[in-house]
């Protein structure tokens, strides 16, 4: 077992217990931009893909590599600008 | 302190501030006023955490990198650009099965590196391992058909074959199994691929017997799925932005999952496994109403919505395809010039996403303020006068209601048949994307406008601004 295995263990737990409580009282109407926005945020791993891209050696590594952060880049620069599009037109007053 | 850990530090730091920035997004994408910044933030976060990263001296080869973020930006800001409102759905699945797959392919690297320096990995790792490429695999498949039925290039109807269930199970079995060598007995490179290869059928097979009506929440599901992915991606490398982040998805998606089964009435599990949209019952139904249907003319329609007091607009999908949201709006325009008060009724599940039908109508400038969600519009029928369902159909189906044998009996609907009178725009009496048939269309109460959403609407403008 690694070291830090129960350190990870409780942040993830306690994760969990935030993620549940800050969106239980969204109204439908942001339910579609929220979930494209939860979508942006698990792009995270484009950090993990940064990680193994950045020691890659060999071609198999190499192709792997390039393929995870560019799918990861999609999810990232995709899943952000998508919701602002959405999100740029929900106003409270008709424009005149 | 070396200058190896006062790096890790400010690192670690820098990771804890992306953390903060991703709950506060969060929280502010739960009210309209604030939900832009909210996703503001969450991308300052994200900005923060990869220049950490890029940063933190652990890169030593930046040309994988730099390939793959120019063609990854490229092609994200032009799907995301270029898509319209009403593809939104299949454009999340994609963006979602395209984390899923980043999450197993940086679990099965770091797991390949273990196995080629000799040094393999110790239990918890490889447990992680095999969660977040199987999660992750099963989510990349299960987009990949959620986003195929979505954009019609498969049949939006469930898709099943003798044995599938069993199938599935095999397939699940033999992927436990695999992850459990590898796991335990320390497999090889080959048994981890078989696991992969399992995972993806599994997703497939998950995926193409759910019904078209059931995909957002099927979509959801597996955002939650790439989330948790993400998570045990963060235990392998040992990287607590990985897991904060993923967890938050991961319980997020799983309580934005229960609420869209919630609003169709139906259990997860329900959703996942009773194939529902195969339209069984629709001839019975047909027959037992009779089948006589009344159509109307657009002056007739325009003169009821003129004089009345109150006109509950239903949209639905067939609005969106049609691109009428905009008319739908001067229609509105056009009759509350005259008096008349005009209310949008919303259907959790219009359009094809919780919400989507809410962003479609923002799109054309209506006031989320004139927008009601179906509790506080339900007691409204009784008392108006007229309900305009501009291409919706099983969200109106009263047979939701009625009759026990119908497969959509149970889903909460709009109680339109309580109105005065209903006028449906409807391309024809094809029925809806869950394949059933709709027994308002039969009751005398209703008038049946038939042609393509968008030029009835415009027709309807011309007209009640004649009436």
């Amino acid at each position: 077992m690694s070291g830090h295995l129960l350190p990870e263990l409780t942040v993830f737990i306690l994760a969990v217990f935030v993620g549940f409580e800050v969106i239980s009282k969204v109204p439908t109407l942001l339910h579609t931009p929220l979930m494209s926005g939860t979508n942006a945020i698990h792009g995270i791993v484009l950090v993990g893909a940064l990680l193994v891209a950045g020691v890659a050696h060999g071609n198999l590594e190499h192709v792997l590599a390039v393929l995870a952060v560019t799918l990861a880049t999609v999810n990232v620069v995709g899943g952000f600008l998508v919701t602002d599009r959405m999100l740029e037109m929900f106003k409270k007053k008709p424009q005149s | 302190m070396s200058e190896a850990a006062a790096s890790a530090t400010w690192v670690t730091l820098a990771y804890l501030v992306t953390g903060i920035c991703f709950i506060l997004g969060l929280k502010w994408l739960s009210s309209p006023g604030r939900a832009r910044q909210g996703n503001q933030i969450a991308a300052v976060g994200m900005l923060l955490a990869l220049l950490a990263t890029l940063f933190s001296g652990a890169i030593l080869t930046f040309w994988d990198i730099l390939i793959g973020v120019v063609v990854g930006a490229v092609l994200g800001a032009v799907g995301a650009r270029m898509v319209k409102m009403t593809a939104m759905p299949q454009m999340v699945a994609i963006f979602n099965g395209a984390g899923g797959g980043a999450a197993a392919l940086v679990s099965m690297m770091d797991f390949l590196r273990g196995e080629q320096t000799g040094m393999g990995s110790s239990p918890d790792v490889s447990i992680a391992v095999a969660l977040s490429t199987v999660i992750g695999s099963v989510s990349f498949a299960g987009s990949i058909i959620a986003f195929a039925k979505l954009q019609e290039i498969m049949s939006g109807r469930p898709v099943s074959f003798p044995g599938m269930r069993i199938l599935s199970g095999l397939v699940l079995l033999f992927i436990i199994v695999m992850a459990v060598t590898v796991v335990a007995f320390n497999g090889g490179d080959a048994v981890l691929y078989a696991m992969v290869a399992g995972a993806l059928a599994l997703g497939f097979l998950m995926v193409l017997p759910i019904g078209g009506a059931d995909m957002p929440v099927v979509i959801s599901l597996l955002n939650s799925f790439t989330g948790l992915a993400a998570a045990f991606t963060g235990f392998v490398l040992g990287n607590n932005v990985l897991i904060i982040s993923g967890a938050l998805v991961g319980a997020s998606g799983t309580l934005l999952t229960q609420l869209m089964s919630k609003a169709m009435n139906r259990s997860l599990l329900n959703v996942l496994f009773a194939g529902v949209g195969g339209g069984g019952g629709e001839g019975a139904v047909a027959a037992a109403e009779g089948g006589s249907v009344r159509s109307a003319s657009v002056d007739d329609v325009a003169t009821m919505l003129a004089y009345a007091n109150q006109v509950i607009v239903v949209p639905g999908y067939g609005l969106a395809v049609a691109q009428a949201q905009h008319n739908a709006r001067e229609l509105a325009d056009a009759l509350e010039k005259r008096g008349v008060t005009v209310k949008y009724a919303i259907h959790p599940v219009a359009g094809r996403m919780p919400g989507h039908m809410n962003v479609l109508l923002a799109e054309a400038n209506v006031p989320y303020t004139q927008l009601y969600e179906m509790e506080q519009i339900n007691p409204e029928f009784p008392r108006t006068d007229v309900v305009l369902v501009i291409g919706a159909n099983d969200v109106t189906n009263p047979a939701a209601r009625t009759v026990r044998e119908s497969p959509i009996y149970g889903m909460p609907i709009l109680d339109v048949d309580r109105a005065k009178s209903i006028v449906v725009l409807k391309r024809s009496m094809k029925p809806g994307f869950a394949g059933v048939d709709n027994p308002l269309y039969y009751d005398p109460k209703t008038y049946m406008l038939f042609g393509d959403a968008k030029d009835s609407v415009v027709k309807l403008v011309g007209a009640v601004a004649k009436v």
